[in-house]
């Protein structure tokens, strides 16, 4: 046996073989002409530009276009301050609800099988293929004055259409995707044997899911509530839907951005949007931050 | 403790993982569990431990029906076959986890716990590990660290799935002596399931063979392997010929020539005459019951092995000859088995 593996060893050792091939490999990769690289580099960034960096220049542009003080009025206007209330309150019961929801969907997908699976998880993705003005209609349809539960709501004094309910169902049902769809691929990777080492160690179901399944998931939940957050904030159709417009009460800052520009007040409207695009690019940089994380979390696994 | 498992079934949809499987295990004892993959035996060590459940059937522990109790207040210690280790733990943390997810009327203190943890990990030799996390340990290590953190909650069984499995050959040598004297100082009831015969006849007190959710035979390594009770362990345990054969009159007959070996009380028709590499004794031409022709010979270790044509049967079969008669290729021999077992062939 150690014969062979050292007659083995001391033939070409397959290390040394495969390192020139991999070396070269680059190489032999960038046979397009150079002209044809700059070409193609040149369009992207130009695209990019027109579509992604002009725009986002021209809101922060607009917003203080006359000056800092101008901007910061728009922003303590108690309808802008309303706004911004709204919004993160919505924001928060929607990400954690929405939190909860996608960790037992996930952990139902990822970790039994039972009939209705494939079902339940093209069920999970319906938000992202329905028009968001659709997802605000179902809600109107079934809360409306002449809705499905209209007569028992209003009868029982209930608001839920032109109040905060409304809204923040509308913005549950857009983002539901986010945690969810974060966290089956991960959890269906991972599998059960954890779990059911740490069952078989005498750990509660409690224990279990604190001590070892949250850890490992930990960043794709992060990853999930900054996606989830990004577009609860962000969320215009549906939420349009449903709001009713009132002034100060029920506009979150999408809405209030819409109304300001359509009232010609252009700071106004721009200094709120440039608080949005401001989360963006927050998003952003967060979402490149967790998903290294996620790759590093990977990368070093063995099954 | 002692465990009795009496008449297990369970299926998964159509398919009968374990088909009425009856099976004890004394007190002190290290099981093997052999077969064949699919064979239902981690469904078994699965149901013992309380990670599956049974359709129907018997699980007990000292007589005490276990299947009324869940995986955590069974006191089985688990070790799977890909570890399972806590990856974001420590090695430490790992070993402690199951001291600190203990009731806390129970728990014990902190130092209490990092002693025992200590204990533990230099009963598997491994204390210098501590700090590093399972994605810096090597497969044996791993293995180690988990049948450490499996000890940690003083289990009254301890069941290994495949323990060896994921191995390379020589760690897995090592690893078997190891468990082996492990169980001797212990001395914790343990079953572990193994697809590899040579394992489980050189690690366990007694095996058991399994195939297709049922239990083959169950004996000491030498019982199982001396006189295997069916076709399928002959065929499963240890390396056989087998050649097709008629039985009639209490005669052998291999195609159409009588071998003249008497039939021991096999029952006529169709059956499969079955012979150990090693059993075949090697002869000039014309002094055995068989003929061949050598195609071709292999040397290694303490034998030869000779790929023989028979003439009888027209087929090739495998012998393994001790060195001190020389084989070479072209050689017609007489061969003769020294013990040899005849099974009805299914029809």
């Amino acid at each position: 046996m150690t014969m062979e593996l050292q007659h083995s060893l001391s033939f070409a050792p397959p290390g040394q073989n495969a390192q020139p091939r991999a070396s070269a490999a680059p190489g032999n990769l960038r046979t397009e002409p150079k002209p044809v690289r700059v070409v193609i580099i040149a369009i992207a960034i130009t695209f990019l530009s027109i579509f992604v960096v002009l725009p986002l220049v021209v809101v922060f542009a607009q917003a203080f276009s006359k000056g800092a003080s101008a901007y910061l009025a728009a922003l303590s206007d108690p309808e802008a301050l309303a706004a911004i209330r709204l919004t993160l309150l919505v924001a928060a019961i929607s990400v954690t609800l929405n939190l909860v929801f996608g960790l037992i969907a996930a952990w139902a997908i990822a970790k039994f099988d039972f009939a209705g699976k494939t079902f339940l998880i093209t069920l999970i993705d319906l938000p992202f293929s329905v028009s968001p003005v659709i997802s605000g209609l179902v809600f109107v349809l079934l809360f409306g004055a002449q809705g499905f539960w209209g007569p028992w709501l209003q009868a029982h004094n209930v608001h839920v259409l032109f109040a905060v309910p409304g809204i923040a169902l509308a913005t549950i049902f857009v983002t539901f995707p986010f945690v969810a769809r974060a966290l089956i691929p991960l959890m269906q990777e991972q599998g059960t044997q954890e779990e059911e080492a740490a069952i078989s160690l005498g750990a509660s179901g409690l224990q279990t899911f604190f001590r070892v399944t949250l850890p490992n998931i930990k960043w794709g939940v992060l990853y999930g509530v900054l996606l989830c957050n990004a577009r609860a904030m962000g969320e215009f159709g549906a939420v349009s839907v449903v709001s009713g417009h009132i002034r100060g009460e029920t506009n979150t800052m999408p809405l209030l951005v819409e109304i300001r520009y359509d009232e010609y007040q252009f700071v106004a409207s721009f200094a709120v949007a440039s608080l949005l695009a401001m989360l963006a690019l927050i998003t952003l940089v967060a979402k490149t931050i967790l998903e290294r994380r996620l790759d590093e979390e990977e990368l070093p696994r063995e099954h | 403790m002692s465990i009795e498992v009496k008449n297990l079934t369970k299926k998964f949809g159509a398919f009968a993982a374990l088909d009425g499987v009856d099976v004890k295990a004394a007190d002190g004892e290290l099981l093997a569990l052999l077969g064949p993959s699919g064979s239902g035996k981690t469904t078994l060590l699965r149901i013992i431990a309380g990670l599956d459940w049974p359709d129907a059937g018997e699980v007990s522990f000292d007589g005490e029906n276990a299947l009324a109790r869940g995986a955590g207040e069974r006191q089985v210690g688990f070790v799977f076959q890909h570890y399972a280790l806590f990856r974001h733990m420590t090695v430490f943390e790992n070993v402690a986890f199951g001291l600190r997810v203990q009731p806390r009327a129970v728990r014990k203190d902190e130092a209490s716990i990092r002693a025992r943890v200590k204990e533990l990990l230099d009963l598997v030799q491994l204390d210098w590990l501590s700090n590093r996390y399972p994605n810096q340990l090597s497969g044996g290590q791993r293995q180690r660290i988990a049948l450490a953190r499996a000890l940690a909650i003083e289990p009254r069984i301890l069941l290994l799935d495949e323990p060896f499995g994921a191995l390379d050959a020589k760690v897995r040598k090592e690893l078997r002596q190891w468990l082996r004297s492990l169980h001797h100082k212990i001395n914790v009831t343990s079953i572990f399931v193994t697809h590899d015969q040579e394992e489980a006849l050189e690690v366990a007190n007694r095996v058991v063979v399994m195939d297709k959710g049922r239990i083959e035979q169950v004996g000491t390594p030498s019982e199982v392997y001396d006189s295997p009770a069916t076709a399928f362990v002959h065929g499963f345990i240890g390396e056989s010929i087998v050649l097709p054969v008629e039985v009639s009159d209490g005669h052998i007959r291999l195609g159409d020539q009588s071998l003249g070996i008497a039939a021991d009380g096999a029952s006529p028709g169709a059956s499969k005459l079955f012979i150990r590499r090693h059993d075949m004794q090697v002869g000039p031409a014309g002094s055995g019951v068989l003929e061949g022709r050598v195609a071709h010979v292999r040397s290694f270790g303490p034998i030869q092995r000779a790929e023989v044509a028979l003439i009888q049967g027209h087929t090739t079969i495998e012998i393994d000859a001790p060195r001190d008669r020389e084989l070479r290729a072209g050689d017609v021999i007489g061969l003769k088995p020294r013990r040899y077992r005849i099974f009805a062939s299914p029809s």
